[in-house]
């Protein structure tokens, strides 16, 4: 599976060209072309990347993170989930880095194969950043109403804590 | 809902950040955060742009509309407002290949790709369609199947079995999805303004 996700590159590219070589058309300029996009789309893209880095980075250097660890803590404990990962319960949503830093301290705290390092390491695959994710594809289009989906992306959050603690509980 | 959000990060952030005594920080933390977005916007740009111009021989040579042909079934369920061989379809594929293997910034470049294509069908600009949600609850659901970061954390710290979490992850993160499909459904059929 390792294997795939490194060759998975080369070869998505490999194919591409060889098959717009073999379709005669002209893949040089049609790269060229597509590419000029990606300079756009970056510069497009940051106002919505300095807005949320700038909110991420005031809520996690105040250290407000650990006022929610109280509150929330007691509700953690009444539905069975350990209570070590709910910082990366809270963080997993907001912020992709931070969460990731989260998972490393919990796994270094009690250990990789301890019953939190396990959860840790599957919640933090099992869901993406919410915020960021919507921020940017979204602003990216200038889509102001978004309907539904933070509520069915929390939903969805929500399922993977559960799905989470439930497939630890069974494997480990 | 997105300024609650941002409203209440800034908020409980600087409030907070005045009882612990760390408000002297936070404009450190600006200054550098701010910073850090448009060094990793730059850094996106290369990246992007390689995958965008990939893409575009993708499109141009016809093998996105093969690839959505294939999964054609899957994609009428998903999205059924995306006319049949629309480009965005063949965004859409790629990016959650993309995503299943790992391969985040070329993803990313995927996603916004297939957003455009989706707003070109969109009728109210501002408004985010039915497609667009479920796309996008889908990407934040994850389908990533191997999570390299964390196996290298777990590796790092000598788990006597770092890939152990890999099958249970991928039941985990096949609920989610799930859950998150359905969801979208289920909202799509009350809300249809």
């Amino acid at each position: 599976m390792k294997v795939i996700s490194i060759v998975l590159v080369p070869f998505m590219t490999l194919t591409i060209i060889i098959y717009g070589y073999l379709k005669r058309i002209d893949i040089y300029s049609a790269f060229v072309e597509g590419a000029k996009e990606g300079l756009k789309t970056s510069i497009k893209i940051m106002p919505y990347l300095i807005a949320i880095f700038v909110s991420i980075g005031i809520f996690r250097g105040s250290h407000a993170l650990y006022m929610l660890m109280d509150i929330l803590s007691p509700i953690m404990e009444f539905v069975g989930i350990p209570v070590e990962v709910l910082p990366l319960l809270i963080m997993r949503p907001i912020s992709g880095s931070g969460a990731l830093g989260v998972v490393k301290d919990i796994i270094e705290n009690y250990g990789p194969d301890s019953f939190p390092g396990q959860v840790a390491s599957i919640m933090m695959g099992s869901s993406e950043t919410i915020f960021y994710t919507m921020a940017v594809y979204f602003g990216s289009i200038g889509i102001k109403d978004h309907r539904y989906t933070l509520k069915a992306a929390m939903i969805s959050y929500i399922a993977s804590i559960f799905a989470s603690v439930f497939v630890c509980n069974i494997f480990f | 809902m997105m300024s609650t959000i941002w409203f209440l990060l800034i908020t409980i952030g600087i409030v907070y950040s005045i009882f612990s005594g760390t408000i002297g920080d936070i404009n450190n933390i600006i200054i550098k955060e701010a910073g850090e977005a448009v060094t990793f916007a730059i850094s996106l740009m290369g990246i992007m742009s390689f995958w965008l111009g990939i893409m575009n021989i993708a499109k141009e040579s016809g093998f996105l509309e093969r690839l959505s042909k294939f999964f054609s079934p899957v994609m009428r369920f998903l999205f059924p407002d995306i006319p049949k061989n629309h480009p965005a379809e063949g965004f859409i594929l790629m990016n959650i290949i993309a995503n299943m293997f790992g391969v985040g910034n070329g993803a990313t470049a995927f996603g916004l790709k297939a957003m455009e294509e989706m707003n070109k069908l969109n009728k109210n600009k501002k408004k985010a369609t039915n497609a667009m949600c479920m796309f996008l609850v889908i990407n934040m659901s994850s389908v990533q199947l191997i999570p390299l970061t964390v196996l290298k954390i777990r590796y790092d710290t000598h788990s006597a079995d770092p890939t152990g979490i890999v099958g249970p992850g991928i039941i985990a993160t096949s609920v989610s999805t799930i859950v998150g499909i359905v969801a979208v459904k289920l909202f799509e059929k009350s809300d249809c303004s």
